[in-house]
């Protein structure tokens, strides 16, 4: 499977939008050129801000730009752009609902080697409590080139997470993705996977492998946790009954709690949460920080085992 | 324990020129890291280390010893260097920066590293703890003082100018900011980027005794160090005006040597260079 990092969709992206859409604008704080917004910058100047290392700038910014009918993108690290600038983004963004969209690579564990500064897990659940906002991490490059297109046509404050490092390609240029819609990877009926971002590819091997094994993994991409496909998780409880979810981000608050609220409203469905276990990341390879968190393909089809004994 | 033996000029430059490869040999195992920036700052590094704080490698948490912030986290290279060879920890962890379960880790962590005073890699946010440290050090009447480096880039944060304002009116005396002034940051110049307009006359205005300096010169960087020993009123500001990457030919004023670690040609050409500085 060929490999490609989701910001490097998002330079891409921008580059093809920039020719379409007049109001884009695209906000830089300094690390243009590892979130890959260079091109766009010397392409498209006139729709282009540097407002260097200064993230919260940035925010208020943007806010401003949405108020005079501009759609601005804010590119920085996950880490930057959700904490950082939170309060900003509640006050100026979220509050007013305006048009501010958040663009941020090194999502997740996948700035592995810079350690634990630079590694951002809690951005997802924390900015899924705040009104108004939409919360989003693709799982390839090609839904990450529709979800971005996607966000800038859907009103309101959209907060996008891509990976540093290069990703398995598992969908195609003509699949079509909808913010809030989840899409089903895999038909099963024993037990359903709900997988976003770069775990998703780990996700599809395990439930291939189990396949194999003659269990029938239904495999859903949740690119969006806010707001969550209530139906997709309803069928999964009502069909499958037991459910794995699974995500590169504290299991505090993100994809698995937003699945647990609705199974826990039904009172419904038997859960595990896998992700990572309310703990700091370290500087070393990714797939070993993964580990340690118990996120392996054998660690998923060993999870899903348990829930199918009993 | 207080301070280093006493160094001449010229045996800080020697030092400084193996602080130099010892990083760049840090970065070039590790595949990454920050060359650019820890060459700018290591002749001031060294100058703290080997010459003006009072730190005891045997007993790294001990409660008088002089603090330091690296607010520009990303040049850790250089700090753990220079704690490496003042003898912090043992030698052999030169191999193990960035590596998985390493007490160097890709950015500054006070729980894993020891001489290391607090974690930092999230620009603009040193300079505050910094005060903090200068705040309880003079409330509880002890002589230590705290220093702090901060990049010209990561001086675009509000934060620092908070921190700042805090110091004045706090008059930290106690307290030593050195701005690593290379006119660089990570896109392009810092004039390019965001103006960082004159460093020196904005701590001016915040309140601060400053001194201009050249960052790159020993006797300079020591002659402005013993000049803030002296008490005052006012938290202290030296603005060096530094190359980025300097010692090494192909990585000064090259803004892609910002974060980029060296393959083993262009890191066996850096150490030729500088060799021939400690000849
Ligand atoms: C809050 C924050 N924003 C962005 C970054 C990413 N980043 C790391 S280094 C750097 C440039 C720093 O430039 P400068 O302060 O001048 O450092 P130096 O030139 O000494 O390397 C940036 C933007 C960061 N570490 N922290
Ligand atoms: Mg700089």
């Amino acid at each position: 499977m060929n490999a490609i990092a989701t910001r490097d969709a998002f330079g891409h992206e921008l580059l093809a939008m920039g020719e379409a859409y007049e109001n884009l604008y695209v906000i830089d704080c300094d690390i243009g050129k590892s979130c890959k917004t260079v091109d766009f910058q010397i392409r498209f100047p006139a729709k282009h801000v540097n407002v260097g290392i200064a993230e919260q700038n940035a925010a208020g910014v943007a806010a401003g730009l949405a108020t005079m009918g501009k759609v601005p993108f804010i590119s920085t690290y996950a880490v930057f752009g959700s904490m950082r600038m939170l309060e900003q983004i509640r006050q100026e963004a979220c509050y007013p609902n305006l048009n501010v969209k958040i663009a941020c690579s090194h999502g997740g564990l996948t700035p592995a080697n810079d350690g634990a500064s630079h590694q951002c897990i809690e951005d997802m659940g924390i900015l899924r409590t705040i009104p108004n906002m939409t919360v989003i991490m693709p799982a390839d490059y090609w839904s990450a080139r529709k979800l971005i297109d996607a966000a800038y046509h859907y009103p309101g404050p959209v907060y996008l997470r891509f990976t540093r490092d290069p990703i398995p390609v598992i969908y195609t240029e003509t699949d079509v993705f909808e913010i809030g819609r989840a899409r089903e990877v895999l038909a099963g009926k024993d037990a359903t996977i709900l997988a976003n971002g770069d775990v998703l590819s780990l996700a599809m091997q395990a439930a291939g492998e189990m396949r194999e094994e003659g269990v029938s993994v239904r495999l859903i991409d949740m690119h969006t946790i806010k707001p969550l496909d209530r139906e997709a998780v309803l069928k999964a409880i009502y069909e499958t009954g037991r459910i794995v979810t699974i995500e590169d981000h504290n299991i505090l608050n993100g994809l698995g709690s937003a699945v647990a609220e609705v199974m826990a409203e039904e009172g419904k469905g038997k859960l595990k949460r896998m992700g990572v276990q309310d703990r700091f990341g370290e500087s070393g390879p990714y797939e070993l920080l993964l580990a340690d968190n118990g996120v392996t393909v054998e660690d998923v089809k060993k999870n899903v085992r348990t829930l199918l004994q009993d | 324990m207080t301070g280093y033996s006493p160094q001449t000029i010229e045996e800080l430059e020697l030092q400084a020129a193996v602080v130099r490869k010892t990083l760049l040999q840090m970065i070039h195992e590790a595949r990454s890291g920050h060359p650019g920036g820890s060459l700018s700052a290591a002749d001031m590094m060294t100058a703290l280390y080997f010459y003006e704080m009072r730190v005891d490698p045997a007993n790294p948490k001990w409660e008088d010893r002089d603090r330091f912030v690296l607010s520009k986290g990303h040049v850790c290279p250089v700090l753990y260097t220079a704690l490496m060879l003042r003898g912090f920890f043992p030698m052999e962890e030169v191999h193990n920066l960035r590596k998985k379960g390493s007490i160097l880790q890709g950015h500054p962590d006070m729980k894993r590293t020891p001489g290391v005073d607090i974690s930092t890699g999230s620009l603009g946010q040193g300079l505050s703890t910094a005060v903090g440290m200068a705040i309880a050090a003079k409330r509880d009447g002890r002589k230590l003082r705290v220093f702090v480096m901060l990049g010209d880039g990561e001086c675009n944060e509000g934060q620092i100018w908070e921190a700042a304002q805090s110091a004045s009116k706090y008059q930290l005396d106690n307290l030593i900011v050195l701005v690593d002034n290379n006119t660089l940051q990570n896109d392009g110049t810092c004039d390019a980027i965001m103006p960082t307009l004159d460093l020196a006359t904005k701590f001016k205005a915040f309140g601060f005794d400053v001194l201009e300096i050249d960052g790159h010169s020993m006797e300079a960087i020591v002659a402005a160090l013993c000049a803030t020993r002296q008490e005052g009123i006012r938290p202290r500001c030296i603005v060096a005006h530094t190359v980025k990457g300097k010692g090494v030919s192909f990585m000064e004023n090259v803004v892609m040597w910002h974060g980029m670690a060296p393959d083993a040609a262009q890191y066996a050409q850096a150490i030729r260079e500088i060799d021939r500085v400690l000849e």
